[in-house]
């Protein structure tokens, strides 16, 4: 049973170290938005599930799958928003992303998003050409 | 080695030099956005940092701690989202 913890927790710190090395080396805030969302949510999952195998406990198990569900539920959120408001600021996107689905279809102003470019095209962010 | 001495010794290292690595990206980063998502990151680092401590330790009290440090995150992840995006808005 230790040894299984350990295997667990072992893979936990991984996945943390390899979302702190991810922040480091990602070229672009999107990129870092989403190692944030995944790895860094699937690592501390593992750690706190290594602790209640470990406890092997009511109160332990309960709190640690509390932590966690809040964990798995906030994280897209939050990730949704934060890459939301940083595209309206202006943030580039890596100068090798293929595509940009979004270009041309937020309005710089009110906000709105359509679905299609339309005939007010100096109102779109556009961030090829800022 | 029981699995107390390897946390100790081997997984918290591990985890407060990711935590240094989150901080050079806190201080360095470009735009607030990515200080914000280094902030987040930070706080869900601590949060598994407790999970540790409560192995070594032997006592499951700062789990409460944890969750509300996943709370705060979230919190302060919107609320900072929500006033970024409040700025670039013109009426």
């Amino acid at each position: 049973m230790n040894i299984f913890i350990g295997i667990v927790i072992t893979l936990g710190t991984l996945f943390v170290l390899l979302a702190a090395v991810g922040l480091i080396r990602m070229p672009d805030t999107y990129l870092r938005i989403s190692v944030n969302t995944k790895a860094a949510t699937l690592g501390v999952g593992l750690l706190l599930g290594g602790v209640a195998f470990y406890f092997y406990d009511l109160s332990t198990t309960s709190r640690t799958f509390v932590i966690v569900l809040f964990l798995f539920l906030t994280a897209p959120v939050g990730a949704h928003l934060i890459g939301r408001a940083s595209y309206f600021i202006g943030n580039k996107l890596w100068d090798k992303s293929q595509m940009d689905d979004l270009k041309g279809k937020y309005q710089r102003n009110s906000h709105v998003l359509k679905s299609e470019i339309d005939d007010t095209p100096e109102d779109n962010i556009d961030h090829t050409k800022m | 080695m029981t699995l107390a001495e390897y946390c100790r010794i081997v997984i918290l290292p591990i985890l407060a030099f990711s935590v240094i690595l989150i901080l050079v990206r806190f201080f360095r980063g470009p735009s607030i956005a990515d200080r914000i998502v280094a902030l987040d990151l930070l706080i869900t680092t601590v949060i598994g940092i407790i999970g540790v401590y409560t192995i070594t330790s032997g006592s499951s009290t700062l789990l409460d701690t944890g969750m509300i440090l996943a709370l705060i995150a979230f919190l302060s992840t919107v609320a900072l989202s929500y006033y970024l995006e409040r700025r670039s808005k013109k009426k």
